[in-house]
């Protein structure tokens, strides 16, 4: 699915991603965790194709082709996707028409036809029970004025009707009170498959106890310091990071 | 007084004598401005005597003035000696098929969708004769009678109407208001008259009409607009199909006279060749637009989408005469590469408990600079008026500039006018975000500034919302990234 070898990362001549390795398999859950500042934003930012950063690795496929090579829009329409940690706001533009535009351009990409109104509500209507958004928001303007909660509602609702091959959930779970986190990771479970991934970025082990992992990842400035099976996120939960922090010499 | 007028017409009518008759033949006068000039052009349009004093005495006063330089705008000096000031309207096909049009043009009618039977009527191309305006425009014509209404050329008018004409022609736009307006006063080569009756509601939006004309507008238009007590009309100027012109000077005047309680919604798309990439060529346009409510409940709305021309001068106003008047005024704005606007709206109160509202949105791209200047005058006597303005500016990278120019007047203790303003940056984060939701740049972008212009957008007749909207994103192709 995706197979990062050495990346590195910087901004204004600033070292964030300092040789991150990594491989998803097709049908697996890696978390990542890490200390706020570790630069796990910054990869799932350079995977989706974000411009801000000078970016160097000896390969990222994705799917077996090479990522790097790829605008955003087309690694969105490969099946990338990125629920973001602040998702931006955009006044005037309705969620509807948004969300419209985004599944038309990825069936066009499939070479699919344009879904007509009625099957494109039909669908939405589904999408939203998943997560349990409530309809007037999608006649709202993008996340303008949605709670902290709702953006992040929004997030899954959107990965729910675009349906990625790989979706990176940047700290979903952040601000989500504990019904509205069991619905979320409800809907991510449901379109979990065989065919599909997904990379879980999250700072709490509660998360993980609903959209069980397969393996967790620690990064701590910039480098993916520990792996292991789910366990790890329950150490970290109990210990902090000041252990990996002695480790790491810091 | 009758003697002043038998001697105008007998100096006149013994020019006509000394040579210009046969000057009529022809369809282009030379290039220059005098009097002679303005003689050939009345005479070739037959006019009568009242409209070539009209135009002489526009043009003494033009004489007299100079060209206004308090705008935030560079314009080259316009050799005004140089231009020919009548040209007979085009008739003859440019092209036989559209296989001739250039294709960029082309390209641009079909991401606007534009019928391929209007692309040819708009590129120049021969047009069946059974899908010809012409029958269309028939139609309309009988239907407008029908119910009284007065839809025809400037100069039909002049011929048809004259006790219409002479009554209110330079009553809202006064001959020497600007230099602009004197100018076109003096020449104006045609342009519309609308007359709607008492009591009576326009069955349509004056305007499939009025775009199937527009092909041959001229550089100096003029539009009369008058609304009898208790009627309504929804008047739409312009085209969204890119308009090629090799006249590089427009100085158009458009006047609107409301009586009691009746309604004008003028709406603009303009479109006009705003020069290359590198700022050269383009139009100029210098517009005055004013409305004056004259009757008690009246409302008068301005609605203008524009996103051509090199240099635009233009300032849709309204006077609020009668009391309990309404003037609007909503606006988008959008200038790229080396484009220059300095655009917004005059409100006078002078009635009691007069409203109005601007709202203007400005979207700079490119190099251009792009200004909202706008006046709120509130006279003594306007007691308990209220108006308020917005004026937002969304810039789409560092290199364009967005300015405003508000000035308030208030002269009466019970009104209230209020003013905001705002000034935003297209967010490199919301075009991130549509990216990754698979939404190309150029698609966002449009998506973006189509929201941010909504408000505006949605005051335009439904039609033309849907083309401005395509509008707006093709005139900022290319413009990030
Ligand atoms: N565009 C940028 N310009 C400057 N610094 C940046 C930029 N993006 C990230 N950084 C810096 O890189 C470091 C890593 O940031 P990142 O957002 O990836 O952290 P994170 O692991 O997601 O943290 P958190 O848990 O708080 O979300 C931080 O120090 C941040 O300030
Ligand atoms: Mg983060």
């Amino acid at each position: 699915m995706l197979s990062i070898k050495n990346l590195y990362a910087s901004v204004e001549g600033q070292e964030i991603l300092k040789g991150i390795n990594l491989e998803i398999k097709p049908g697996e859950v890696h978390a990542i965790m890490g200390p706020n500042g570790s630069g796990k934003s910054t990869l799932a930012n350079v995977l989706a194709g974000k411009d801000d950063y000078e970016i160097t690795a000896d390969e990222i496929t994705f799917l077996g082709e090479n990522l790097l090579d790829k605008s955003p829009e087309t690694r969105a329409k490969d099946g990338l996707f990125l629920s973001f940690q602040y998702p931006v706001e955009i006044p005037g533009v309705p969620m509807v028409n948004f969300i419209k535009t985004a599944v038309n351009e990825h069936r066009k990409h499939r070479g699919e036809k344009e879904l007509t109104a009625g099957e494109f509500l039909k669908l939405m209507r589904k999408k939203m029970e998943l997560v349990e958004l409530k309809t007037k928001l999608t006649n709202r303007s993008v996340n303008e004025g949605f709670s902290g909660g709702e953006k992040k509602k929004n997030e899954i609702f959107q990965m729910a009707m675009l349906e990625p091959k790989l979706a990176i959930l940047d700290e979903t779970d952040s601000g989500l009170d504990i019904d509205a986190l069991k619905t979320v990771a409800n809907g991510v479970n449901a379109l979990k498959s065989p065919e599909t991934s997904s990379i879980v970025i999250t700072h709490y082990q509660r998360l993980l106890d609903y959209i069980v992992p397969d393996f967790v990842h620690v990064l701590y400035h910039g480098k993916i310091v520990k792996s292991g099976g789910k366990e790890l996120a329950f150490e970290l939960e109990e210990k902090g990071y000041d252990w990996i922090k002695k480790e790491n010499g810091n | 007084m009758e003697e002043k007028d038998r001697i105008i017409n007998d100096v006149t009518q013994s020019e006509y004598k000394y040579g210009f008759v046969t000057d009529i033949e022809t369809d282009i006068i030379e290039t220059g401005l005098n009097e002679n000039v303005i003689r050939i052009i009345s005479a070739k349009k037959n006019e009568p005597e009242f409209m070539l004093e009209f135009r002489l005495n526009a043009f003494r006063k033009w004489q007299k003035m100079k060209m206004p330089d308090w705008a935030y705008l560079k314009i080259p000096p316009i050799d005004f000696q140089k231009i020919s000031y009548y040209a007979a309207p085009k008739t003859e096909a440019k092209y036989e098929s559209l296989d001739e049009v250039d294709p960029d043009l082309l390209d641009t009618f079909n991401k606007l969708g534009i019928p391929v039977e209007e692309q040819k009527h708009l590129a120049g191309v021969a047009v069946d004769i059974v899908m010809d305006s012409v029958s269309v425009k028939t139609t309309f014509k009988d239907t407008l009678a029908e119910k009284g209404i007065i839809f025809c050329s400037f100069s039909d008018a002049v011929k048809e109407h004259p006790e219409l004409i002479k009554k209110y022609l330079g009553q809202a736009v006064p001959v020497a208001d600007n230099y602009f307006s004197a100018l076109n006063s003096a020449v104006f080569s045609d342009g519309s008259f609308c007359y709607i009756p008492k009591g009576v509601r326009c069955p349509m939006e004056l305007s499939t009409y009025f775009r199937i004309n527009a092909a041959n507008t001229g550089q100096f238009e003029r539009t009369l607009i008058i609304a009898d007590d208790d009627s309504y009309v929804s008047y739409l100027e312009g085209c969204t199909a890119p308009m090629r012109d090799e006249n590089q000077l427009h100085a158009a005047v458009v006047a609107i006279i409301t009586m009691d309680r009746a309604e004008v919604k003028y709406s603009t798309v303009q479109n006009w060749y705003p020069g290359n990439k590198e700022g050269v060529g383009g139009v100029y346009n210098f517009v005055t637009k004013r409305g004056i409510c004259r009757g008690v409940s009246s409302k008068i709305s301005w609605t203008q989408v524009e996103t051509g021309s090199a240099i635009t001068w233009k300032y849709p106003s309204c006077i609020l005469l009668g009391d309990n008047s309404v003037g609007e005024f909503n606006s988008v704005a959008v200038t790229n590469n080396y484009q220059q606007a300095d655009t917004g709206s005059k409100m006078i109160h002078i009635g009691k408990n007069t409203k109005s509202t601007i709202i203007s949105k400005g979207i700079s791209a490119g190099k251009s600079n792009n200004s909202y200047r706008g006046l709120v005058k509130v006279m003594p006597g306007a007691k308990n008026s209220r108006n308020f303005s917005q004026c937002d500016s969304l810039l789409l990278n560092d290199t364009c500039g967005a300015h405003t120019f508000p000035y308030i007047d208030v002269q009466n203790k019970s009104s209230i006018v209020e003013h905001e303003a705002t000034t935003s940056k297209i967010g490199e984060d919301q075009i991130f975000y549509c990216n990754q939701r698979g939404i190309d740049t150029e698609t966002a972008i449009g998506m973006i500034v189509n929201g941010y212009a909504k408000e505006v957008l949605n005051k335009l007749p439904m039609e033309f919302a849907v083309e401005a909207q395509k509008l707006l994103q093709i005139s900022l192709e290319g413009s990030v990234g």
